[in-house]
């Protein structure tokens, strides 16, 4: 378990990560970067996978079942939309057909 | 096996990073995905183990696990790969709120375990668990009535007196349950409870809310299921799911303001007004006349003037008509035309939105210009083609203080030489607002529909 203090320190700096990488972002690539970063909280598959772990009741494992399957759609989904999307940007020097 | 889990998740954790900041450019973008995938495959895939010394043990309820991953996987990857572009949006806001779900579902989890007799969970673990599950349970119910509405499965806004009220107290009642939990928990189905009231919250609060808001609302439900992810990763000790979701929720939250900005409309006005509900309608009385032209003698006007400034708008993505007016862009190219499109950070229903659409079009994105980048040159533009966009090139966002929409900064369409507009009807736009740009003296409307338009634009174009 991840003591209070350092748990602070991970949300600040990660939190100010975020922020920073976002901020110079052109207008253009701001959809594919909400699908983006709505594909990286996909992660959150991971954790699902660890509370369907330790399930041991019939109701936590249905939640957790659900959890996972709903994770995993966010993870998949998120990159598939997100990889559709940046596929199609070229520019008009080189590979204009 | 327990230091080589760790190190995957610390892997993973800077891969989403890098990922992310590769995906600000649009030269990377491309690698900067599937980076980030890499990150999720390697994460995913060092879960199956459970950390242990010793030995190597696999996870409990392996099978179960695989089959949920089976499940979800098939069913987004098939949605994803199937759905069209124009309607990617909605399709965004579902896979945010299937992680919403996801995020409340483990914190369901963990509250029902603790609950029961083995509790093992201190005051700061309940209490995140309890605020990751709200926060999750609100941004899955309130994605699926985005991705609804957005669907046009949902047609109208959902309004009745004292609503902000009633959504307050439905809010306060699912906080309250929270912190009931949190000081002493040993019901299960108060848990429950609480989930099902915050479902409700996320239902009520997203109702009212108009469509022409629902970008600003998907980036909020992205940034909240971010935290959802980032709290329930530190009740769980995921170093890897606290990063990577608080992150999204620092970058969401930063994106969401970017998007109000652009609208001249703080948050909280996007959540608790509603817009276009009847006082949209005052202003001073509009001079002048629409008046249409036909395809033949528009094609004529653009075909021999020197530089032409495109402004697409939500109109085009409806009528799907970005290949054609790509089709006719690329024509007036070859004539020697200097082509151009200029995209207000709104138009659309997400920002960007307009950018997916003619770059799925093969409009190259250094012919793109954001509206600060080019609001200066449209003075000395000949031709203004505006296709299907309206309250962002209305001039009264500078003239007229009573306006609704003064203060947000728009194309300024009017000052160009000669404006053409392609529009379905002579209507109000979306917000019934009347355009005093279509009223103008060098303004020609082309009615009809967008992709008709510009394929007969293209026709006449070859006559010229």
């Amino acid at each position: 378990m991840i003591d209070g203090v350092t748990a602070l320190y991970i949300f600040m700096l990660a939190g100010f990560t975020g922020y920073e990488v976002i901020a110079r972002v052109p207008v253009i690539l701001h959809t594919p970067l909400m699908s983006g970063s709505n594909f990286i909280h996909g992660i959150v598959v991971v954790g699902a996978m660890v509370a369907l772990g330790h399930a041991h009741t019939d109701l936590e494992k249905v939640v957790g079942f659900l959890g996972v399957m709903l994770g995993a759609g966010n993870a998949v989904g998120g990159y598939v939309a997100t990889e559709r999307m940046l596929e199609m940007f070229k520019s008009s020097k080189g590979d204009k057909k | 096996m327990d230091s080589l889990i760790q190190a995957s998740y610390f892997l993973a954790a800077l891969l989403f990073i890098l990922g992310l900041k590769k995906m600000s450019s649009p030269l990377t973008a491309r690698g900067g995905i599937i980076w980030a995938g890499w990150g999720m495959i390697l994460a995913t895939g060092i879960t199956i183990f459970l950390p242990n010394m010793d030995k190597i043990t696999l996870i409990p309820n392996l099978d179960l696990i695989l089959v949920a991953i089976a499940i979800g996987s098939v069913i987004a990857w098939v949605t994803a790969k199937r759905v069209a572009m124009t309607d990617m949006p909605q399709m965004i806001a579902l896979y945010n709120g299937m992680g919403g779900g996801s995020a409340a579902a483990i914190a369901a989890v963990e509250l029902f375990q603790a609950a029961g007799p083995e509790s093992g969970h201190g005051g700061a673990n309940l209490s995140l668990a309890v605020i990751g599950g709200l926060i999750g349970a609100i941004s899955f119910s309130g994605s699926l009535i985005a991705y609804a509405k957005l669907q046009g499965i949902i047609k109208k806004p959902g309004r009745f007196p004292m609503q902000q009220q009633v959504n307050f107290l439905v809010f306060a009642a699912a906080v309250a349950l929270g912190l009931m939990i949190v000081l002493d928990v040993h019901s299960v189905s108060l848990v429950i409870l609480m989930f099902v009231i915050a479902l409700a919250f996320g239902i009520m609060m997203t109702l009212p809310i108009g469509g022409a808001d629902m970008p600003v609302v998907i980036s909020l439900f992205n940034a909240f299921t971010g935290l959802a992810v980032g709290f329930e990763g530190y009740v769980l000790g995921n170093i890897a799911m606290m990063i990577a979701g608080t992150v999204v929720g620092a970058a969401g939250t930063l994106l969401t303001q970017l998007m109000a900005k652009a609208m001249n409309r703080p948050i909280s006005n996007v959540l608790f007004s509603s817009f276009g509900g009847g006082d949209g309608t005052g202003g001073e009385e509009v001079e002048g006349s629409m008046k249409a032209t036909d395809t033949a003698d528009a094609a004529i006007m653009m075909a021999y003037s020197e530089t032409v400034v495109i402004i697409p708008g939500y109109g085009m993505a409806v009528a799907q008509a970005q290949h054609k007016v790509w089709e006719l862009a690329d024509k007036l190219i070859d004539r020697g035309v200097r082509v151009r499109f200029a995209i207000h950070p709104v138009a659309g229903r997400m920002p960007g939105h307009m950018n997916v659409l003619l770059a799925e079009a093969g409009v190259p994105y250094d012919l793109i210009y954001d509206l600060e980048d080019i609001n200066t040159d449209l003075p000395n533009t000949d031709v203004v083609l505006v296709i299907g966009a309206n309250d962002v090139v209305n001039p009264v966002a500078r003239t007229d203080p009573s306006s609704p929409i003064y203060g947000m900064p728009i194309l300024d369409a009017d000052l160009a030489k000669n404006v053409l507009v392609i529009k379905r009807g002579q209507g109000a736009g979306f917000s019934g607002i009347e355009n005093h740009l279509f009223f103008k003296d060098n303004t020609r409307m082309v009615y009809g529909d967008g992709q008709e338009v510009a394929g007969d634009l293209i026709q006449a174009m070859k006559e010229v």
